[in-house]
């Protein structure tokens, strides 16, 4: 660290990282301006992270000459628009505007269909660097996570500021997408902070300041106040925040019911929810599309337990464990079958899901041919590996107690140490 | 075939039959009802090719003969009849259609020729023997609750019945589990039922066979070989295909030094388990058991929701112990003791605990903790 001791620094450049302590307007190493400056700068852990003009922006980087023009993304069946670049943006064009409007406004703008396979790729790489930082990343949409860097200052070395000013540059490098970060002490606010400065932003709002940061905010600055419920605190005389905290808890309750301890709590900056990592999955699946169309369920079959395994490896990553087997099925005229069954507890074992898919595939391979064929599980628990409920069922406490056996090995040897007889394949001789 | 028979018999005979006929099938003669005139009498069988339900109900015979049709429309069709009228059925020379008659209703059907009707009770079984109503009701309703619903553990579908010699003494033993509940029940071994091998009932058998016994009290015939069952009484006959599969090894996990024992009054423990378990998220939310030498104190806790707690008297020979229970399996054990203590046999925290019922030695269940 380069900063002097008697002189704890309180910020540094987003650009090179150097440590600053005064109040210089450019870094003094590389002069750039982009500077990032708090007194709590370092003892924040809870961030919030957003893609700038997401799908816009993968558009702009796969088709370089989109780069400086006004781009909207959308058009399709409702003819709304679904994004729009910050060129766009200065014409006064929103989301969820008609097409029409946008069109009227901005005249010059390039109107793209949305691709979705691309924007959930870009969104999975960004996620995935995102844990790299912490496991704790909890994803609201496509775009935009929750993170908790609480105590991984020892273990990386940093302090989470810095962590996320990297992280948004590796972002940028690897992926191509500008990010904003909202760094605060909890996720409503780290949530606000995130829009404060966007595109490329880095904000934060501290402790000592939430009361004075939020008090002349309007009250849809807070989550879960739409327009209804604003209108009804309106009515109330209410519509900054400062107005929310001249009233009592068991007013705002008896008024607005759960929502109004939730406001009581918010309008002072407080707000205990945690990041927590499952609240995103709703299920966990995998498919495969076939080369070419596959009739015989012998063939199925095995691709069925590669696909159950999968399954299976990400629910035990994540420790998460589902009560219901759906299996999917498209046949080669895009007819799409799903058939699911609900087990008797929720399961993440390979075996499990298997010997649950199997039979649902078999009723569906009467001779139709599949080009695409994929299972999941869904209803999903949190669960750990070494909290699975015990069974009486012997037949199944032995393969349970067979594939933890199993995992343990390939943890430590390797993901091919071992595999069950069904779905192993000889290595190729060479 | 021409028949004239009252609607209320008729009506109570086709309700214990229609209920196997499934309400849609691919094979359409499974959705029909077999009517069979003779003898004084009308035979009515309907299949799901699993079970097969035979019924006679005497009828004024003009002309003999059989025919089907499809059960739940003929079961609609004499229960909107007015109480206490006669019903015709006739069938005329066009095979393909049935009259039936009542007051001035009149209705034609569909009928499908009766040789395609599947014949499930064709073959010899192998054992035979009687036993009383109470008995097999008693199997029954002791381990019904605890058969699994889940489709991929087939063998575990079902009720399991074997033979076993307890001091000496024959006596036929039901079970059912559904991996984290177990239920047995012995009753004397009838006479001719020593040598049966072990078979599993599937739960609809269970099911339809709960309705038919309801109001019988005399005795049943059994008949069974090692992949068929039948039941006889009165006039009708349940013929059911049995499980293919082995039933596990259960007597294995079965805790033999279960040495801490609780006992509580099961009425007031149960209706406390209902109480706490309200706040929990799910039906099948833990509720943990905090079991002291002179009560046991039960706490639900949801971070969602909130928590409740609440004391029962009890006594304990043991320390204090902490075990969680998923709150509806305690509720269903607690509503199928008959006497009025709860006995509950604990190893630890993590082992399965057997719950019996002094007032009635021939039943035992057993649970599997969960983590609280």
């Amino acid at each position: 660290m380069t900063a002097s001791s008697t002189n704890p620094a309180t910020g540094f450049c987003r650009d090179c990282y150097e440590l600053i302590s005064g109040s210089e307007a450019r870094c003094r190493k590389c002069k750039s301006p982009r500077l990032v400056r708090h007194e709590e700068l370092f003892d924040l852990s809870i961030a919030h992270i957003d893609c700038d003009a997401f799908y816009a922006a993968v558009e702009k980087r796969d088709n370089p000459e989109l780069a400086d023009k006004p781009v909207i993304i959308g058009g399709g069946k409702r003819g709304v628009v679904s994004t729009a670049c910050y060129v766009a943006r200065i014409y006064g064009v929103k989301s969820a505007m008609p097409m029409f409007k946008a069109k009227k406004l901005c005249p010059d703008a390039v109107v793209v269909r949305g691709d979705m396979k691309k924007y959930t790729q870009a969104g999975g790489e960004i996620r995935k660097l995102m844990r790299e930082l912490t496991p704790l990343v909890e994803p609201l949409s496509i775009d935009e996570a929750f993170l908790d860097l609480s105590g991984t200052e020892r273990l990386l070395k940093n302090p989470p500021a810095l962590l996320l000013a990297k992280l948004t540059e590796r972002i940028q490098l690897e992926v191509g997408i500008s990010v904003s970060v909202g760094l605060s002490h909890n996720k409503f606010l780290a949530k606000i902070a995130s829009d404060l400065d966007k595109p490329r932003g880095f904000s934060v709002i501290g402790k000592q300041e939430t009361l004075t940061f939020l008090a002349d905010k309007p009250v849809s600055f807070i989550w879960g106040v739409g327009k209804a419920m604003q209108k009804s605190l309106a009515a109330q005389g209410i519509s900054t925040i400062k107005q929310l905290r001249q009233h009592e808890k068991s007013e705002l309750m008896r008024h607005f019911g759960v929502m109004g301890a939730r406001l009581y709590h918010l309008s002072r900056g407080k707000d205990a929810r945690k990041v927590t990592v499952s609240s995103g999955t709703k299920s966990i699946s995998n498919e495969t599309t076939f080369n070419d169309d596959i009739a015989s369920f012998e063939t199925l079959e095995k691709t069925l337990w590669k696909l159950c395994e999968n399954v299976s490896r990400r629910a035990k990553a994540k420790a998460l464990a589902g009560r219901t087997v759906t299996v999917k099925l498209t046949t080669s005229r895009f007819k799409s079958r799903t058939r699911s069954t609900t087990l008797n507890d929720v399961t993440f074992l390979a075996d499990r899901i298997f010997s649950a898919a199997r039979p649902l595939l078999k009723k569906e391979a009467d001779g139709t041919a599949f080009r695409l064929l994929g299972v999941g599980i869904s209803h999903l628990e949190n669960l750990l590996v070494g909290d699975m409920p015990q069974d009486l069922d012997q037949r199944v406490a032995q393969q349970t107690k067979a594939e933890v056996a199993m995992d343990k090995l390939r943890s430590k040897f390797g993901a091919d140490a071992v595999s069950k007889g069904r779905g192993f394949e000889p290595p190729e001789k060479t | 075939m021409r028949v004239t028979i009252e609607r209320a018999q008729f009506l109570k005979s086709l309700n214990h039959v229609q209920s196997v006929v499934e309400r849609r099938n691919t094979i359409p003669i499974l959705s029909n009802v077999l009517l069979k005139a003779a003898a004084g009498e009308i035979q009515l069988t309907a299949t799901d090719l699993d079970i097969e339900i035979v019924e006679g109900v005497p009828a004024d015979i003009s002309v003999e003969g059989a025919t089907t049709i499809p059960a739940h429309l003929m079961h609609d069709i004499v229960r909107k009849l007015p109480d206490g009228s006669q019903l015709e059925i006739e069938q005329g020379p066009d095979e393909g259609r049935l009259a039936i008659s009542a007051g001035r209703s009149r209705f034609s059907l569909q009928a499908l020729p009766p040789d395609d009707f599947p014949n499930l009770s064709a073959g010899e079984l192998s054992h035979k023997f009687i036993m009383s109503a109470g008995d097999l009701k008693t199997m029954i309703e002791k381990t019904r609750f605890a058969i699994s619903t889940e489709e991929t553990r087939y063998y575990l579908n079902g009720i399991y019945l074997h033979h076993i010699e307890i001091d000496g003494k024959p006596m036929l033993r039901a079970v059912a589990t559904d991996g984290h509940r177990l239920a047995q029940v012995e009753v004397p071994c009838p006479d001719g039922a020593q040598g049966i091998p072990g078979i599993i009932v599937p739960r609809k058998t269970v099911l339809e066979l709960t309705k038919l016994i309801e109001d019988q009290d005399g005795s049943i015939e059994i008949a069974l070989s090692d992949s068929k069952i039948r039941f006889t009484f009165n006039d009708m006959v349940l013929t059911s295909k049995l499980i293919d599969g082995s039933f596990p090894d259960y007597e294995r996990v079965i805790p033999t030094n279960n040495d801490k024992i609780m006992e509580v009054d099961r009425r007031l423990f149960a209706q406390a388990v209902d109480r706490v378990s309200t706040v929990s998220a799910e039906k099948g939310r833990a509720i943990k058991l905090n079991i002291n030498p002179d009560k046991v104190i039960l706490t639900v806790n949801n971070p969602d929701s909130g928590n409740a707690e609440e004391e029962v008297a009890a006594s304990c020979d043991s320390e204090p112990l902490d075990v969680g229970f998923n709150a509806q399996y305690l509720l269903d054990i607690a509503s199928q003791l008959d006497g009025d203590t709860a006995q509950f046999h604990m190893f630890d925290s993590g082992s399965p605990t057997i719950v019996r019922d002094p007032a009635n030695s021939s039943v035992l269940y057993v649970l599997m903790p969960m983590r609280v």
